[in-house]
């Protein structure tokens, strides 16, 4: 292991991220004169978005359970993915017409109670501190893998980095830094993967690589039915829990209306759906050329970051391993900036006044707790993949319910919505507490406390349904007009008065107009 | 019975709120604090039907109507098909402007079931015109129904003048804001026309462009409908209004306009910013004749966005500003300049929209410049902007 290539990598991200951060806030741009009224374009809006959605589970914990329990595993990339397209068919477009910046907004402009918001805000929260978590965990580990650092190091220095950048303003979540993000960790991945195919397919002979073991079937993590249930219970909480994400619905409020939104959507699907081949391409190799069945879980999450140097010794072996591991930390610190701002803009809003200082003095929280939380748990022995599978169940237990009845039901009440999302949330996180705990063991309870998703997801929609049908008298007066503005198209539901003048008196003029545009 | 055999002579001593006659009074005053907010709204059907209940539980009647000039607007209690005639029974009431008792021979309906036989109809007096009539039913008029029913309906006729005291301060704004994309144009226009009439002989080219500019600009500022529209279209305009006035001034006239595009969507109210980039111009460096600097700048802070204008101009006595902020753009356009009525008609709008934490904060000294600096929260409640509306919106912009 080469230390001070690894080292250097790690210095170098952290430093380059803060600084393109600082620049992206203060930076004038070099003509004298711009107005900025164009709107981001729906590509770069779906590169940040995947810039700030590939996390460590992503880009640590899925090789790492390929390498060990085998092909049942592909369903995390494949789940990660397809939660955009739920998001895409169901969600996006409305959202955005809601003009909602956060779920809380959405349930408070959808059933006009702060009630349902307050719960709304409290999940939020809970969600964007707990995914930090397998974040700021994943970070120990790469550290610990890469320069034999303990283990609590890679996780405060994170943790640090966000919090100095998220007070001192530096970091915000510049839509230009989080879409270079998302090519910076594709490169870092794809460039090794490319090298360790050529190896593998006999290419090209470094010297000193190993010659690839005979496919041997590992025993799968269950067997039977439990297993099958694991699968189809974790597709229930990847696919639904990404609309979830405080993150994600944050990143949505750039797009200019409902059709941009969807177009990013699809844009998402696209870059992730490359992204995540390239995990399945290390746990497949990890498979071929791993010395022996990996000992546990978290063991497994650094077969990313061992794999270059086991099959190219070397220096070349060590320049791949120094770009895995810069682009591991380029995951963990967007993924955990993204999250610590989301709260921390949710906790000044709704706590502390919303004012500068407000975001400052709710920054800390937002990044210590998470943070506090993965020094106690370093030794759980879970995988990040794991841990944030089950944080998506919570996500899809209480947000899920709430957008897809808030946008399709009409007769959605808000004592329905606040029983649906505390029995959802209160279901899934009392599964997620006990599965880290320990409790439960192999059996049917160990499996279905370890993926609640299949059932506290269909329990919080028919509370929420059965809340709202018992209190009929209860649907928001102005649901008819709410639900007519997030299903129409924005150029509707404005009315043709003003444009019609807009394009008759421009029509004469319009090429003109361009070629004025153009030599300028 | 116990509380006040217990300590009798103090019920007597201090009519406070624990004796009987207390609780009653704090019923009462319970009841009117029930139906206020409704009345607030003014004399709807809407705001009828939510009072009436506890104006009629105030009352302790059987039966009460509320109507306008013309018609019922709600009806509480027993005896629905008593509603019907009320407004009949309300038009010598509506005309004369007194009080009326009504009798049976034209209350009763005829059936020995129904308890409404007899009623009095009380005016409700706005501002000295009769907006409406309440009429109490009940079995028998007594002379103190007739008088309870008097003191409720010269209450409820103060709740309504409270709404329509709301309403015209809300019109205030309004006709300020109206007043404010008026001023715009008899000053700039001028301005601005002879500036494009220069340039029409020697870059014809370009003072066509500037026309265009002219009519968007000028669209924007007088578009009618909707109280919000996005950052970006704000932007949009002020983008065109300094182009404009940079063709007048030149070189003279340094300009940064910058917004981050995580903020352009966010829904703002109408002339929020505008109006401050055009103080900026026009107090900040008309009067010079130096060269000057005018920075614009829209950032994402979370769940906020924060703008700020900024000049290298003369500046301001900080105690003048401050009344102009207190007047809340009231004053008389006299007093504080034309530019200080913008100024303080957009802390205003702000202030009712978001609340008093997001007035304007003002940074300014003599000779110092000014800096004004506003949040706008990503969402509020009943914030929604029409989208934009021209396609130009995206896709193009201004470099020169």
């Amino acid at each position: 292991m080469n230390a001070p290539a690894n080292l250097t990598a790690v210095l170098l991200v952290v430093a380059v991220t803060v600084g393109v951060g600082g620049y992206g806030l203060r930076s004038r741009s070099t003509p004298d004169f711009y107005v900025a009224s164009r709107t981001v374009s729906p590509l770069r809006n779906a590169a940040a978005v995947s810039g700030e959605y590939v996390s460590a589970a992503s880009y640590l914990g899925i090789a790492g359970l390929l390498a060990t329990y085998g092909s049942t595993m592909l369903w995390y990339g494949i789940g990660y993915t397809a939660g955009y397209l739920v998001l895409l068919v169901l969600v996006a477009a409305p959202l955005r017409r809601s003009g909602a910046y956060t779920v809380s907004d959405f349930a408070e402009a959808r059933l006009g109670s702060m009630a349902v918001r307050r719960t709304a805000t409290v999940f939020v929260v809970l969600i964007g501190l707990l995914y930090q978590v397998p974040q700021l965990v994943g970070a120990g580990l790469a550290l610990h893998t890469a320069l034999g650092a303990p283990a609590w190091s890679g996780t405060v220095l994170v943790a640090v980095v966000v919090l100095v950048s998220v007070i001192t303003g530096g970091m915000r979540s510049v839509t230009l830094v989080q879409s270079v993000q998302y090519w910076l960790k594709l490169t870092a991945l794809a460039v090794p993967a490319l090298a360790l195919l050529l190896v593998w397919r006999g290419v090209w002979h470094p010297a000193g690589s190993p010659s690839p073991l005979p496919v041997a079937h590992a025993a799968g993590g269950h067997d039977g039915g439990q297993g099958l249930y694991g699968v189809y219970s974790l597709m229930v909480a990847l696919f639904l829990g990404t609309m979830g994400l405080p993150h994600v619905t944050a990143r949505f409020y750039t797009n200019p209306d409902g059709r941009a939104a969807r177009r990013t959507t699809v844009g998402v699907l696209g870059l992730l759906g490359v992204f995540y081949v390239l995990p399945e391409v290390y746990g497949g190799l990890g498979r071929l050329y791993a010395p022996g069945p990996a000992a546990a879980d978290r063991a497994a999450d650094t077969e990313v970051l061992l794999l270059p140097g086991r099959l190219v010794p070397g220096s070349t072996g060590q320049l791949l391993t120094a770009l895995v591991v810069a682009g591991a930390f380029a995951a963990f610190l967007s993924t955990c900036s993204g999250l610590a701002l989301s709260v921390a803009a949710v906790l000044s809003q709704d706590l502390f006044g919303g004012d500068v200082r407000g975001f400052r003095r709710a920054a800390a929280p937002a990044v210590l707790v998470p943070c506090a939380i993965s020094l106690l748990l370093s030794g759980s022995g879970m995988s990040v993949a794991h841990e944030v599978g089950l944080i998506f169940s919570v996500a899809a237990s209480t947000f899920c319910p709430l957008l897809v009845l808030g946008i399709w039901w009409r007769r959605l009440t808000a004592a329905g919505a606040v029983a649906g999302m505390l029995v959802g949330g209160g279901l899934s996180a009392a599964a997620l507490t006990l599965t880290l705990l320990g409790v439960g063991g192999t059996g049917w309870a160990g499996a279905l406390l370890a993926e609640p998703a299949a059932w506290s997801v269909p329990a919080a929609f028919l509370t929420m349904v059965g809340g709202s049908l018992l209190t009929p008298g209860r649907v928001p007066s102005a649901a008819s007009v709410m639900l007519a503005r997030l299903h129409l198209p924005e150029a509707l539901a404005a009315g043709p008065a003003d444009r019609s003048a807009a394009d008759g008196d421009r029509s004469s003029a319009v090429p003109a107009r361009s070629s004025r545009d153009g030599h300028h | 019975m116990a509380d006040i055999f217990r300590r009798p002579g103090r019920l007597r001593r201090h009519a406070g709120f624990d004796g009987r006659a207390g609780q009653a009074a704090f019923e009462a005053l319970h009841r009117a604090s029930l139906a206020a907010p409704a009345l607030r709204a003014g004399l709807t059907e809407t705001s009828a039907g939510a009072a009436a209940r506890h104006l009629r539980e105030l009352l302790g009647a059987p039966g009460l109507a509320v109507t306008d000039t013309e018609r019922v607007l709600a009806w509480d209690g027993a005896g629905k098909h008593h509603g019907a005639g009320a407004a009949e029974l309300a038009a010598e009431v509506l005309a004369g402007g007194g009080s009326a008792v009504l009798k049976a021979d034209r209350v009763w309906c005829g059936d020995l079931r129904c308890e409404l036989r007899e009623a009095v109809a009380v005016p409700l007096v706005v501002e000295d015109r009769v907006e409406g009539a309440l009429l109490v039913y009940a079995p028998g008029v007594s002379a103190g129904l007739v008088r309870a029913a008097g003191e409720v309906a010269r209450w409820t006729s103060g709740q309504l003048e409270l709404a329509e005291s709301h309403r015209s301060r809300t019109r205030l704004v309004e006709a300020e804001l109206r007043a404010l994309r008026a001023q715009i144009s008899p000053h700039f226009s001028c301005n601005a026309l002879t500036a494009i009439a220069s340039l029409v002989r020697t870059d014809p080219q370009r003072a066509r462009e500037l026309l265009l500019d002219f009519a968007d600009f000028t669209r924007y500022s007088f578009r009618r409908h909707g109280e919000f529209t996005t950052l970006a279209e704000e932007f949009r305009s002020i983008g065109q209004y300094l182009v404009l006035e940079q063709a007048r001034f030149g070189d003279r006239l340094c300009i940064d306009v910058q917004a981050a595009v995580e903020v352009l969507p966010v829904a703002v109210p109408f002339l929020c910013v505008q109006p401050l980039v055009e103080n900026a111009v026009r107090h900040g460096f008309e009067g010079s004749t130096g060269p000057g600097r005018i920075t614009v700048l829209a950032w994402d802070v979370g769940a906020e966005a924060h703008i700020t204008v900024e000049d290298d101009g003369a500046g301001m006595d900080p105690e003048k500003l401050r009344r102009i902020l207190v007047a809340g753009g009231t004053s008389a356009p006299g007093g504080g300049g034309s530019g200080g009525v913008g100024l303080g008609n957009v802390d205003a709008r702000l202030r009712r929209v978001y609340g008093d934490a997001y007035g304007l904060v003002v940074e300014t000294a003599p000779g110092a410049g000014t800096k004004v600096r506003l949040r706008v929260p990503k969402y509020r409640a009943g914030v929604t902007a029409p989208p934009a509306g021209n396609p130009r919106a995206c896709g193009q912009s201004h470099t020169t």
